[in-house]
């Protein structure tokens, strides 16, 4: 019988739901790492058993723990992300030169074929790989030294690098997000790097359609089709069908189209989901209502998902790395908020219940479907 | 041997319980203690200094013979009963915020 495990990383540690394929009962375990600030917490493909997750607080600095079977029990390995050379300056929030400093891990993302090999996303934004089950680290810092480098400015969260995607075709070629930089692309493992901004348009920039200065929050593709891409970005929902060269716009009849999360539907690569939030000043969904919003078209045309979701005096966010998909028949979608729910629809989001209600606010979910 | 105590959560990912023991060669000094620390605990590796410049970390404090001991030179020997053994070298974190 299959499995589902839902890894949730919070703001006071660490959470394993799990659940038989029915996805009706749910076992919560946790937390690890209790008290402690869980950034993000990732499985490989290659093996599923292990799990890796960034513990990153003010108090201790960056932590990175790992699980050899699935979560149970937990080791810490290698902790130290150091910058190649002399790291050099990007933009302060003031705009003045400011020394890349390491804050912390912001996403794990194991390979799909070596259940040794993992990246990570880090701030201040920069691209790290282990060959060794995260006992030592590297940078790849062809992307940090990109000749835009200097003109990173941070968001609000910090100048983050969030999101990280392996073309399963073709593991030399890997996409990354910054806030508030871009987004980029490597097509040789991640030693040169261009940015995919074209199309792109930011109104609080000083140039709207510049290279760089765009607030993506999160973007998600389709191992099954690998050339199209869509991006959540600070407004504005965009789409791409050619590995980034080009983004268009297919916000369509989005009641907002501000948000952090968007993912895809494990068994249909057109059909995408996204939680509108407000705006960027009132980080909450429009009108206390929380609606996921579905778009069996690539974008454009949405449709909002409510059953089973607050539609009063609802008021909180859905962090962009929030959100993940199974792989089971019936596609489950699975996100958590800030007031510490973890929503599940086990019908590709015709209908939705908290699996879990109470946790620390939640930081990120990601989903290993185990068969 | 050097008294150390540890706070909380550190304990946890150390797995030790809140005071421990460490050798220490030579002169007894913030940054000796703290290396020899690490190496017997090496989970422990930039949780108390900053791995890039090796700096205490702004949210704990150190502490013995009912003083505050933060902001002295890391190099600065300390105080002769906790060389001795007879207190222990405080790692406090913040109370704030848990």
């Amino acid at each position: 019988m299959s499995q589902v495990r839902v890894l949730v990383g919070t703001h006071k540690g660490a959470f394993v739901l799990s659940s038989d394929g029915k996805r009706k009962e749910w076992k919560v375990e946790g937390p690890h790492f209790g008290g402690l600030e869980i950034y993000h917490v990732k499985g490989s493909l290659a093996n599923p058993n292990r799990i890796y997750a960034s513990q990153a607080g003010d108090w201790f600095g960056q932590v990175v723990h790992r699980s050899d079977d699935g979560g149970k029990t937990w080791e810490t390995v290698g902790n130290e992300f150091k910058y190649e050379s002399t790291p050099g300056t990007h933009q302060w929030y003031d705009g003045t030169p400011h020394p890349w400093e390491f804050k912390r891990v912001w996403h794990f993302e194991p390979s799909p074929t070596d259940a040794d090999t993992v990246y990570a996303g880090v701030e201040d934004a920069a691209l790290f790989k282990s060959s060794d089950a995260g006992k030592t680290w590297s940078e790849l810092s062809g992307l940090r030294e990109h000749s835009t480098g200097s003109q990173w400015a941070p968001g609000a969260g910090g100048l983050c690098l969030h999101t990280i995607i392996l073309d399963p075709r073709n593991l030399e070629r890997i996409y990354t997000a910054i806030s508030a930089a871009g987004a980029f692309r490597s097509d040789d493992g991640g030693k040169t790097w261009k940015t995919i901004t074209k199309g792109l348009k930011s109104d609080f920039l000083p140039n709207p359609t510049a290279e760089v200065g765009h607030c993506v929050h999160h973007v998600a593709m389709h191992p099954s089709n690998p050339d199209v891409l869509f991006m959540q970005k600070h407004w504005d929902v965009m789409r791409s069908d050619d590995a980034g060269e080009n983004w268009h716009e297919v916000s369509g009849n989005l009641p907002t189209d501000f948000g952090f999360v968007i993912d895809v539907h494990a068994h249909d690569p057109n059909t995408i989901y996204v939680v509108p939030i407000k705006s960027d000043s009132e980080h909450y969904p429009p009108d206390g209502k929380l609606r996921v919003y579905r778009s069996r078209k690539g974008g454009n045309e949405w449709e909002a998902l409510t059953k089973g979701l607050p539609q009063k005096d609802c008021y909180v966010n859905v962090l962009r790395d929030a959100m993940a998909v199974d792989k089971l028949d019936e596609c489950g979608i699975y996100f958590g908020t800030t007031g510490g729910q973890v929503y599940a629809s086990a019908d590709a989001g015709d209908s939705w219940t908290a699996i879990a209600r109470d946790l620390p606010a939640v930081k990120s979910v990601e989903v290993q479907t185990l068969v | 041997m050097v008294r150390v105590k540890l706070p909380y959560h550190l304990q946890n990912l150390a797995h030790t319980s809140a005071e421990i023991q460490v050798e220490v060669h030579g002169a007894v000094t913030q940054r000796l203690v703290l290396d020899a620390l690490e190496a017997r605990y090496p989970m422990l590796r930039g949780t108390i200094r900053d791995q890039a410049t090796g700096q205490r970390r702004a949210f704990l404090r150190f502490f013995a013979c009912q003083e505050d001991l933060s902001h002295e030179p890391p190099d600065a020997a300390l105080p002769a009963a906790v060389a001795e053994g007879r207190e222990a070298f405080m790692i406090v974190g913040a109370i704030a915020g848990g």
